[in-house]
């Protein structure tokens, strides 16, 4: 089973949201996410200071075998992308929940979060996809 | 089990699993008065002899005029070899095979393609070729909407001198997908985008489309053109005929930084005009747009043996991986146009197209000269121009290029449909392949028609 820190929220789309506490969440893909996409060539990241809300596809992943959408899991303005995967996007390959963030996010409704699902949950999820 | 789908019997399994009486009843939503009852107006099937000689007899049609007109397709000498070489069973199709990797001399030569393209116009990335200069024009301006992210506007600014019917084709691609093509005017008197004329504060514009040379054949002054869009965070789309960039500076070096799209119609590479196509696109980028590049793009890598091969790279994009999110669904429909126009550029060389591009500014430069000689033909624009050049007659010019043509010269293309401030103008070309016979006679029933008109005043009659 792949590696699901209990300290994080999930998405059922893969996504991870780390809560800073601070009205401000990282967001990046799972470990489970990168093992099925394989070695990632490519990510676009969305600009600075735009606005998403959750639901929206906000990044795109691409890897040698596929393509795929991120979606924003909550609503808010992005306020800073991992500058580095531009040139190194396998850095989601070798940390997904560290270095391979994606996007920080300044949340405008807080109270989604409660919306995510937990590290159980989301094993339960993942498991499914086996 | 041979392959053959849709048998009676699967059909009716298939329409029985759907509950469907029919198949016909499947398209029941598309109302009565736009659906087609059979193709009434195909004749019925012909012999080979007899389509052949139906072909000869259209194709005499034709005749064997003495070409002046441009107007975006050019009549240049095509080496014997070219279309030899070109329609060997090795190469004589018109796709990349499905199995691509299969078939690596077709690989190899899309690649040595791409890089032919890349060099011509000075750019990171070549894709492996579009429909025709036109849709390559529309596919530029969706990429650079993609491309340009730091403009919210989806406006692109498409100047006069740009072909009429590429503009045309770009409107009807991307109409329906809220991009605004903005027409720039250009300089009536010249004939180019007069840089002094440019807005000082365009707002926010995604990008400037320049033409080189222009629709005219009139040179634009592209490093000023480029370091304005630049400047006012548009990108730079060239429109090119590639013949010219063999002696051109390459889009890749105009500006500080340099266009960041090429496009245009492969045609002068080695395709004969064939009353209008097939022709193929082409387009490059800087190696920062290739995510955004729609087509394919074939690589050189090693394989598992050390041995050089050739794969198709950036499939990621593509319809059967992005689905909707795709950039394209352009393979590589015109490859067996893209064959011949490699052999014509290998076999030509760097030395052998500039040879021609050159022969054919001096011919249009001659051309002019003998034609304004005539009293009541003028050049309108001053500025340098290609091969191409724009007179003004002071008569009629349907009339004109009527009677011409009855004396097998076609004159020219008229340009007050397109530009009405251009009434009895008209677009003339010549390149390498007219000789000074072909130039001389122009002049001379030019001549004729101007003299009679002056002697007897009276409107011009056609013959045909």
């Amino acid at each position: 089973m792949s590696n699901v820190p209990a300290d994080l929220k999930y998405t059922k789309s893969h996504e991870w949201i780390q809560d800073l506490g601070d009205g401000t969440v990282n967001i990046g893909i799972t470990d489970h996410a990168q093992t099925l996409l394989g070695d990632l060539v490519f990510v676009e990241l969305p600009e600075v200071d735009s606005e998403v809300s959750a639901g929206d596809e906000c990044a795109v992943v691409e890897s040698v075998k596929a393509a795929s959408d991120v979606y924003s899991p909550l609503s808010g303005t992005v306020i800073a992308v991992n500058e580095v995967l531009a040139d190194t996007p396998e850095t989601i390959n070798q940390d997904a929940y560290g270095d391979g963030w994606l996007i920080k996010l300044k949340l405008s409704d807080a109270n989604e979060l409660t919306d995510l699902l937990d590290a159980n949950a989301y094993e339960e999820v993942a498991a499914e996809d086996h | 089990m041979p392959f053959i789908p849709h048998t009676e019997e699967d059909i009716r399994a298939m329409l029985e699993a759907i509950g469907v009486e029919k198949t016909e009843d499947l398209f029941d939503e598309i109302p009565a008065n736009l659906r087609t009852n059979g193709l009434s107006n195909i004749p019925p099937a012909l012999t080979e002899l007899g389509i052949t000689q139906l072909m000869q007899q259209r194709a005499a049609q034709d005749g064997k005029p003495v070409c002046f007109i441009g107007a975006g397709a050019y009549e240049h000498h095509i080496p014997a070899a070219v279309w030899e070489i070109t329609t060997r069973g090795e190469f004589y199709s018109a796709y990349t095979p499905y199995q691509a990797e299969a078939s690596q001399g077709t690989l190899q030569l899309l690649y040595e393609y791409q890089t032919m393209i890349a060099g011509l116009t000075g750019m990171d990335v070549s894709n492996a070729s579009l429909y025709d200069g036109a849709s390559s024009l529309a596919e530029a301006v969706l990429m650079a909407v993609r491309a340009n992210r730091k403009s919210k506007s989806k406006k692109i600014l498409m100047p006069r001198t740009v072909h009429p019917a590429y503009r045309k084709v770009a409107r009807t691609i991307v109409n329906n997908q809220g991009i605004e093509l903005e027409e720039l005017d250009y300089d009536h008197k010249r004939g180019f985008i007069d840089p002094d004329a440019l807005p000082k504060d365009p707002g926010d514009v995604t990008a400037l489309v320049i033409p080189q040379p222009n629709f005219f054949g009139v040179l634009e002054e592209v490093d000023t053109l480029t370091d304005w869009a630049h400047s006012h965070n548009m990108l730079v789309i060239a429109v090119v005929n590639p013949l010219s960039l063999s002696i051109l500076n390459a889009p890749g070096s105009w500006g500080k930084e340099g266009a960041d799209i090429v496009c245009g119609d492969g045609q002068p590479m080695g395709i004969p005009l064939s009353s209008g196509g097939p022709y193929f696109g082409f387009m490059a980028c800087k190696q920062q747009h290739v995510r955004q590049m729609p087509g394919r793009i074939i690589g050189r890598t090693t394989d598992l043996d050390g041995k050089t091969g050739y794969a198709l790279t950036l499939q990621a994009r593509e319809q059967h991986i992005r689905r909707s999110k795709a950039t394209s669904n352009i393979c590589t429909n015109q490859g067996l146009m893209v064959t011949a126009a490699t052999i014509h550029m290998a076999l030509m060389g760097a030395e052998g197209l500039a040879e021609a591009a050159r022969a054919s500014h001096r011919n249009i430069r001659m051309l002019v000269d003998q034609l304004s000689g005539i009293e009541g033909v003028s050049a309108v624009f001053d500025r340098p121009v290609f091969h191409e050049a724009v007179l003004q007659l002071d008569m009629p010019v349907d009339d004109v290029l009527h009677t011409l043509a009855e004396d097998n010269v076609l004159g020219g293309y008229a340009l007050g449909d397109d530009y009405p401030e251009l009434e009895n103008c008209v677009l003339v070309c010549a390149t390498e392949t007219r000789t000074q016979a072909d130039m001389d006679f122009y002049y001379e029933k030019l001549n004729q028609i101007f003299s009679m008109q002056r002697t007897a005043p009276r409107p011009i009659k056609p013959k045909m």
